[in-house]
């Protein structure tokens, strides 16, 4: 009984004020409160300035210890930080290669990069598939931006940084930049921009375009588009200049000024990750690289939407595998515990036993103690009656023989004593 | 074999339907952030200014349904609201139309625009509501069209390719129309309010408010008040849903002392004081719609249009949207037959 009237919306007139171009405000207001997250990538070289860069972007030391170039492989360092301006909490994480480039051989140098990319997608996934979620209050560590860091040679990119970049064109926003320009004089960063732009065309890698379709930003994103890759230099050093201080890096023959756009493009590229373009890195991320890693590991769990029908039954059977895999683990935890009772049940029975045949021992031990002792004092006992017998004996005779003495002996005795007087 | 015990740890686990009321941003398990101390501006403040542009780009999307007996001024008053023909009486609809004999739900949609800002205001209509002499479950239909369009959604959302933009169809504020007898609310009032507050934002408001005294309507907002609370009917905003302590002060006046609003709805002007305004004309006077001595239109209009609809918008989508899925995603851990029944869907379903 639903009626809709007509397909397309007409558009009717206000005849006054009716205050829903506070919606903005609400929007913005609400998300102010939650917060925001930024979480960029730096992909590149040992020593080509990636924390010093991110030192500089973001005006301040992130503390950490210099990361340690010791593992063999490359290694993902990930740091998150909360930064304040005015009403504004930023949740930024940055996250850095560690030894990317170090290897003799970098053939799978890009694999660490891409499982991490992958990593925070899959987490994502995972609790947008959950039954009961939260996923507006979901810390959200996908990467939406990825600075990749050109070394300054001046000749042209890479094969490892095109093999790599190509690897994350579909995964990430990528932005190049060309580290430590001021190792390159003017004319030669305009070549080598360009061939580094010619070689990304040529093999096809999708970097990160600025948007011109709003047309407020339009014309900026589409001039600083024409300037990429980005000739950078970092520096938290301030030098006096002038009458100001300012970040720079001295040399003998001169200063460099990190905010100069005559001496490299590090205001380009603040004004356009940060300034300009923060909000629809976060968006492209979302609706573009988020959905294609999404549909991609749907179709390879076996799922695809065919016609309407079918629609109910892809979800049945995420959810039913969800579901299964969940009552899998389930068990297979019972089932892990039960056999630890089990077992802790044997050591306990058998820690008994140990303890029952030491207690019958003892009591053996003991009994026969006790046994041996009782004999001793029977035979103490009886020969000591025996003892006992033999005095009696002895005293019933001695009392005997006394007595017939002494009948016999009155007249003994007095016959001694008559002996004696004569 | 263990299916017993493990069943009911997994209906346990995953039975709890509702959602907990918002909390503040999770602490990542990571190392918490080193708070920075910034020299020199870096610029992140712009992101405020970066994402209103995009919205303003993008516009938004409103569906408001107004539920209530017939005569009680529902189509004036969203008229009023949004200060252009926007309902279905203003439409091209016949004005002498019948009462429908049950419940139907008419929705139209029209596009307004304001200071760049342009939305697409969805009014959804409920003739029939409450007119029958036997109104037994005439909630149902309501029920039924609210959820089927949490449906929609839900499709769409768990597509393989899914668009860019969702089309929201869903219903981010019901306007439920209370009846000014002066005594309490209706058994009707009640069921409904009792029902559908678990699965939409309602907002209570005392309809054709210009028959009652100042006094007649203190009273009686207290008394719907009481009553609400006493049937447990938790209306928007509701408490478990304030998100913080400043919401819950602003919101508390509301709950406690505004609401619900004692309406009076006008398309017609009048000229009082050298101005033109909304209002209704009566022998004894002239009831001036967005005056707030008169009638508390304004305060309704501030609320739902110019402080809260980001708001209704984002409760609807977070909290009751988010308890459908989590409700259909249970049973059977799939889809109860909802659409044309497949053969596959009828056997699963079993």
């Amino acid at each position: 009984s639903l009626v809709f009237q007509g397909e397309g919306y007409r558009t009717v007139p206000l005849s006054g004020h009716v205050g829903f171009d506070s919606l903005p405000d609400q929007l913005v207001n609400k998300s102010v409160n939650h917060g925001f997250c930024f979480n960029i990538l730096c992909v590149g070289e040992t020593g080509l300035g990636k924390s010093t860069l991110m030192d500089t972007l973001f005006n301040t030391k992130f503390e950490g210890d210099p990361a340690s170039h010791s593992q063999p492989g490359v290694q993902l360092k990930s740091s998150t930080y909360d930064l304040q301006e005015s009403n504004v909490n930023l949740k930024l994480t940055i996250v850095s290669t560690v030894g990317f480039g170090d290897q003799i051989n970098k053939e799978d140098s890009y694999k660490p990069i891409v499982e991490f990319i992958d990593a925070q997608f899959e987490a994502y996934l995972q609790e947008e598939l959950k039954i009961k979620r939260v996923l507006h209050n979901y810390h959200d560590t996908r990467i939406h931006a990825c600075l990749y860091f050109i070394a300054p040679t001046g000749h042209s990119l890479k094969s490892l940084d095109l093999v790599t970049m190509k690897k994350l064109d579909s995964k990430v926003n990528i932005i190049p930049i060309i580290a430590k320009s001021d190792a390159i004089s003017k004319s030669e960063l305009t070549k080598f921009k360009i061939k580094i732009t010619s070689e990304l065309v040529s093999n096809g890698v999708q970097i990160y375009q600025f948007p011109t379709d709003d047309e407020s930003v339009a014309e900026i994103n589409g001039t600083m588009n024409a300037h990429l890759p980005f000739a950078v230099i970092g520096s938290t050093e301030e030098l006096k200049i002038g009458n100001k201080m300012m970040k720079a890096r001295q040399y003998p023959w001169g200063t460099v000024q990190v905010e100069n756009e005559a001496h490299c493009d590090f205001v380009k590229l603040r004004e356009m990750l940060i300034r300009v373009n923060m909000e629809d890195l976060r968006e492209q991320t979302h609706t573009r690289h988020y959905e294609l890693y999404r549909r991609c590991k749907l179709e390879e769990m076996g799922f695809k939407d065919t016609d309407p029908d079918s629609k109910p039954f892809s979800l049945q059977e995420t959810y039913e595998a969800k579901r299964n895999e969940f009552l899998g683990e389930l068990q297979k935890k019972e089932e892990a515990m039960r056999q630890m009772f089990v077992q802790r049940v044997k050591e306990k029975e058998a820690e008994l036993k140990e303890a029952e045949k030491e207690l019958h021992e003892k009591f053996d031990r003991l009994k026969k103690l006790h046994q041996d002792e009782k004999k001793k004092l029977e035979d103490k006992k009886k020969s000591l009656d025996d003892e006992v017998n033999a005095f009696k004996q002895r005293k019933t005779a001695a009392e005997l023989l006394q007595s017939q003495a002494q009948q016999a002996g009155g007249s003994q005795t007095l016959k001694r004593d008559k002996e004696r007087k004569k | 074999s263990c299916a017993g015990p493990v069943e009911s740890k997994t209906e346990a686990a995953m039975s709890e339907l509702v959602p907990e009321p918002r909390q503040k941003p999770v602490v990542p398990t990571k190392p918490m952030g080193i708070n920075t101390s910034l020299l020199g501006y870096i610029g992140i403040d712009t992101i405020i200014e970066q994402m209103r542009k995009k919205t303003m780009k993008t516009g938004f999307d409103f569906n408001i349904m107004v539920v209530g007996q017939s005569g009680l001024g529902k189509s004036t008053l969203v008229n009023t609201l949004f200060k252009s023909q926007v309902s279905r009486k203003s439409s091209g609809w016949n004005r002498e139309e019948k009462i429908p004999k049950t419940v139907e739900i008419k929705a139209i949609g029209h596009v307004i625009e304001e200071g760049g800002v342009k939305m697409k205001l969805t009014v959804i209509d409920t003739p029939g509501f409450g007119d029958q002499i036997n109104n037994e479950n005439c909630w149902e239909p309501i029920e039924k069209y609210i959820n089927e369009q949490y449906e929609k959604f839900l499709k769409e959302e768990v597509n393989i390719a899914r668009k860019k933009r969702i089309p929201d169809t869903r219903v981010h504020c019901c306007l439920y129309f209370i009846s000014p007898t002066g005594h309490s609310l209706r058994p009707l009032d009640l069921e409904f309010m009792k029902h559908l507050s678990k699965v939409v934002n309602i907002i209570p408001v005392i309809a054709k408010a210009d028959t009652m005294t100042l006094e007649e309507k203190t009273e009686f907002k207290q008394r719907v008040r009481k009553e609400l609370e006493v049937n447990g009917i938790e209306f928007y905003p509701q408490k478990e849903f304030d998100e913080d302590l400043e919401d819950k002060t602003e919101n508390d006046k509301i709950r406690q002392e505004s609401m619900p609003f004692a309406v009076v709805g006008s398309d017609k002007e009048y000229q009082v004081n050298g101005k033109r305004v909304l209002g209704r004309k009566t022998p004894w006077g002239i009831i001036e719609v967005e005056n707030l001595t008169h009638c508390e239109f304004a305060l309704l209009r501030d609320f739902v249009i110019r402080t809260h609809l980001q708001d209704l918008k984002e409760v609807t989508h977070n909290i009751h949207y988010e308890t459908y899925r989590a409700k259909r995603l249970n049973d059977n851990g799939g889809l109860p037959p909802m659409t044309v029944e497949t053969e596959e869907n009828h056997e699963s379903n079993l």
